[in-house]
């Protein structure tokens, strides 16, 4: 077999957290009863007329702005015209041209798995309505709920030739740019509810060439580990295409989740002619300088910039730093308990240990910024919370395996961690005349492991240790034991 | 006869308490009910809607309310929404759409206590110049039954002509008020674009498309023009401090008033009978101290193929919510896409279909630059040129239209003469001028009308100097000699 180089051009599409839609004042939201949020603008009755959203256009200023394209001083929007019933005017309003879109000519900037970055380069930031959805009614015929028609969505079309070259590649993109959306405020970024939705263009050719193969496009990838498979599976299909002999058509494939696969779902023959002609009823967006920087302004420190930071400040490993800035609140969570004093290591492993894993099986969110969660039930643990975990742990108060039992405890109470040492009693016994006298009785009743350790099976220790615990109910400070025991072993 | 007053008679007669809304709005609707069987004016009343509205005018009056139009029936041309009353835009794909919410308009004249009576026909979709595309009715010209009312808001002439209405609306996209206003002898008034909202009318050609009325008097057409227009947030294109005002209507003086004639107006496209007419109003306007100018504006003779150009462009693309899918009529069909082209095919008439076809084309890849964005190029000079014009000139004054009205079905088989009808009332559109129409002496039994057009936002000073050029014409309003 050939060896073949895939390119990838990615086509996301972000619904934006605004509260109303793009051109009335609809509410946004998932799910409910069809045809609930609606109005004679969103579902295009004759005579009606679209007010633009100026938290939505802001929205992806923000985000051209974090992604470093140049901004259209003038911008306008055009009507992109097809037929389909799930479009209610029989146009979608859109933005077309190639210095016309909100923002273009950017990057952004992906991890490599060497430890550097690399530039994925941005065509276009452009701001459109989404359609409603048509739906097989239960009775049979069709129905269409327009509930979700006119939500602001904002695109985001990579650059011609592609930058992303492997299915790693795609998946990166996506978490990147996923991430940056969500730390912008400007989407909830639920992939699986259709917040954040990908749709990739993918061409093979072999190495060394120069002429770009034909691509496909895929559709329904709902999930960040779908667009690698999918990505990855496209690639092969279309190598095993060319090595048979065959060639590769321009079509529209779709994603099956449960046979990793993808299946035709309509050739494309020629380019839909849309007809854009810049929308008569909305007056062209004008951004001034003072706008453009007034939004810069509130852009927050961005997911690869904070991972570079921990690494570089906390000495935390990429691992560790990527779990923490994978979510902005997380992030924000993690800083707090430094600014209360915490110490990044211990704080980072609590976090990304104990705390992550019941926060997940009790199906409960962190707060961050001193704020509730907006959508799951808030955990009752706050930074100050782990800085004082931690602090008990360091200073010796306690040991390691009382702070996870208190951790459970302050997870289910919300009580300070000190506090529940002060209650129960719970201080690590750091008496060494307390802590020999146990280790002295230990060895006392077990004479044939104190023969064995010293005939030379020092793994033994571990039971020791294990005893003595025991004796003080878990309260002795472990390495005080150790090293009591290994004086009173050595020193007969 | 109560029907026959002008707008602000009546007022004053309510306000007099000599007679009561209800009277007033009865004796519109008994009217309408005897004559409009021959005028063909209105395709839906809404009689119930009328009295609750008089009732509502009444306590008004009653209350004190000085408004000028309190308790004056109206009509709305039927492509403008009104809750709860069909809207048909003249198309069997609208019948039976009845509008859940009110165009900014209709709100704005119920508000300033007008009665609306009912819906009046009009071109299909408000493409037409002689009134003669409705698909479901014929409106003929008050002045002679046999005669077209101009179009395409050929109802709202025939009804505010024949005294079944005391005003009306209409929307001028190439000449829709002022081409039948000039027919029928009616004042007929486009606005500035963007100074009444375009909230509510069912639209042709956004960029376009604006709203104006339809009155006997230039007094009435100035307030009501006031009463529907200002600012309005659910209309982007709507300006600001876009409110009309009446105050200073009827001052000033003609004395040293500059006027431009543009040749292209003056030509034999022009039929002499319009051209005498006119030419009778320049002399006695010469008389009263207007200093007018011949001038040349070599754009005029584009307008109307860039009209052609650019109106059934963005038509084609307003146009494509008819799809059968959310409201209006369906012809039921297998498929999607086959219900939408069985839908189209079977309820849109002809000549929409003909400018959806010549819109698609002009937007259509690889012919977009040589038609829309050359017709988008040229309108831009054509407005340059008008724009330059009132830097020097207070107005430029021409024929409203360069025939009086023909006989019905006369131009059917030239639809190319009848679409150069427009080109004297193009040009306001293209550069969102205000531009009026207004009654001169009659050329055989038949009325023409003198066209004003002015600088943007220059709607009051067109308005005072169409009352001051009207008094000096010195002729009262004329009624129709059938009536």
């Amino acid at each position: 077999m050939a060896d073949y180089v895939v390119s990838v051009g990615m086509e996301v599409h972000a619904e934006l957290l605004t509260q109303s839609k793009m051109f009335c004042r609809c509410k946004v939201a998932f799910g409910g009863m069809p045809n609930t949020r609606v109005c004679p603008v969103c579902i295009g009755l004759p005579g009606t007329l679209p007010v633009p959203n100026r938290a939505a256009v802001e929205m992806v200023l923000k985000t051209a702005l974090a992604l470093n394209c140049t901004i259209a001083i003038d911008s306008v929007f055009h009507r992109k015209n097809y037929f389909y019933p799930d479009l209610p005017k029989g146009y979608q309003v859109s933005q077309y041209g190639d210095t016309n879109p909100i923002g273009y000519d950017g990057y952004l900037e992906i991890p490599t798995p060497e430890g550097g970055t690399k530039k994925i380069k941005i065509r276009r930031v452009h701001l459109e309505e989404d359609t409603g959805k048509l739906m097989h009614l239960p009775g049979g015929g069709s129905g269409v709920d327009y509930n979700r028609a006119g939500v602001p969505l904002m695109e985001i079309v990579t650059e011609f030739p592609p930058d992303i070259e492997s299915p790693d590649d795609a998946r990166e993109y996506l978490v990147q740019l996923r991430s940056l959306l969500v730390y912008l405020g400007v989407t909830d970024g639920k992939m699986a509810e259709g917040s954040v939705r990908c749709e990739p263009n993918i061409s093979i050719r072999e190495k060394g060439s120069t002429q770009y193969g034909t691509k496909t496009e895929l559709k329904n990838l709902n999930s960040f580990r779908a667009v690698q498979l999918g990505v990855a599976f496209e690639a092969k299909r279309q190598a095993e295409v060319l090595e048979s002999g065959g060639t590769v058509r321009q079509e529209t494939r779709g994603w099956n989740e449960a046979t990793e696969s993808s299946f035709l779902m309509r050739t494309k023959e020629s380019e839909q002619d849309y007809r854009y002609f810049p929308c008569p009823d909305l007056i062209p967006m004008h951004f001034s300088e003072e706008q453009i920087e007034r939004v810069r302004s509130t852009i927050p420190e961005l997911p690869l910039a904070k991972l570079q930071r921990y690494r570089a400040d906390y000495a935390l490993s990429d691992y560790d730093a990527g779990l923490l800035v994978a979510d902005r609140d997380w992030a924000m969570f993690f800083e707090e308990a430094l600014e209360l004093g915490g110490e990044a290591k211990a704080i980072c492993n609590w976090m990304n240990g104990d705390f992550a894993k019941m926060l997940n099986e009790s199906g409960q969110g962190a707060m961050a910024g001193g704020k509730s969660h907006p959508e799951r039930k808030t955990s009752l643990v706050r930074p100050e919370h782990l800085v004082d975990l931690a602090k008990l742990v360091s200073d010796a108060t306690i040991n390691g395996k009382m702070a996870k039992e208190i951790f459970a405890e302050v997870f289910d109470t919300g009580k300070m961690p000190s506090q529940i040492v002060e209650e129960k009693g719970l201080r690590q016994v750091t008496d060494t005349g307390a802590i020999a006298s146990a280790v002295a009785e230990v060895l006392a009743s077990n004479g044939s492991q104190v023969e064995a350790y010293r005939g030379g099976k020092e793994s033994l220790i571990g039971f020791f240790v294990g005893q003595v615990m025991k004796k003080t109910q878990g309260r002795a400070n472990p390495q005080l034991v150790q090293d009591e025991l290994k004086k009173q072993l050595s020193g007969d | 006869m109560i029907t026959q007053l002008t707008a602000t008679e009546i007022n004053t007669a309510l306000r007099a308490k000599k007679v009561s809304v209800k009277e007033v709005t009865e004796a519109f609707l008994k009217r309408i009910e005897n004559f409009d069987e021959e005028y063909g004016a209105y395709l839906a009343l809404c009689p119930e809607r009328a009295l609750a509205e008089a009732e509502a005018a009444q306590a008004k009056i009653d209350a004190g309310d000085s408004g000028p139009l309190v308790g004056v029936p109206i009509a709305h041309k039927d492509n403008i929404s009104t809750q709860g009353v069909e809207t048909t835009c003249a198309s069997k794909i609208l019948q039976g759409y009845v509008p859940p919410y009110d165009a900014t308009v209709v709100e704005n004249c119920r508000e300033a206590g007008m009665v609306l009576l009912g819906k009046t026909n009009l071109d299909e979709f408000a493409m037409g110049t002689s009134g003669e595309n409705s698909a479901l009715r014929l409106t003929r010209n008050p002045w002679d039954t046999d005669r077209v009312p101009g179009g395409s808001s050929a109802g709202s002439a025939a009804a505010v002509s024949a005294e079944l209405a005391c005003l009306a609306t209409g929307s001028d996209t190439g000449g829709s008020i002022r081409m039948p206003a000039s027919l029928t002898g009616l004042v007929g008034f486009k606005p500035t674009y963007g100074r009444v909202s375009r909230y509510g009318l069912v639209a042709f050609g956004s960029s376009l498309d604006q709203i104006g009325p339809f009155a006997k008097t230039v007094e009435d057409c100035s307030l009501f023009a006031e009463a529907m227009s200002g600012y309005d947030r659910k209309d982007s294109t709507s300006l600001q401090g876009s409110k009309i005002s009446s105050a200073d209507l009827k001052t000033g003086s003609l004395k040293g008033k500059k006027i431009a004639l543009p040749r292209e107006l003056f030509t034999d496209a022009i039929d002499p009978g319009v051209r005498e007419s006119v030419e009778i109003a320049i002399d006695v306007l010469t008389r009263e101290g207007v200093d007018f100018h011949e001038i040349t504006l070599p754009s005029i003779n584009y307008g109307v193929t860039t009209y052609y150009i650019i109106a059934p462009a963005e038509a084609s693309s307003n146009l494509a919510k008819f799809d059968g899918v959310r409201f209006g009529s369906r012809v039921e069909s297998t498929g999607h896409v086959e219900g939408f082209a069985a839908t189209r095919g079977k309820l849109f008439g002809p000549e929409v279909k003909l400018r959806i076809m010549v819109g698609t084309y002009a937007l259509s890849a690889g012919y977009y630059d040589a038609y829309y964005h050359r017709a988008q190029q040229v309108r831009g000079l054509m407005a340059a040129e008008f724009e330059q014009a009132f830097q020097e000139y207070d107005c430029i004054l021409s024929p409203a239209s360069p025939v009086t009205a023909f006989k019905i079905g006369e131009m059917v088989d030239d639809p190319m003469k009848l679409k150069l009808l427009d080109l004297c009332t193009i040009p306001a559109n293209m550069g969102g001028f205000p531009s009026l129409s207004l009654p001169s002496s009659l050329a055989g039994d038949l009325p023409v009308g003198i066209l004003l057009t002015g600088p943007v936002m220059g709607d009051e000073k067109l308005l005072q100097t169409a009352y001051n050029i009207d008094r000096a014409l010195g002729r009262d309003y004329r009624r129709p000699p059938i009536l």
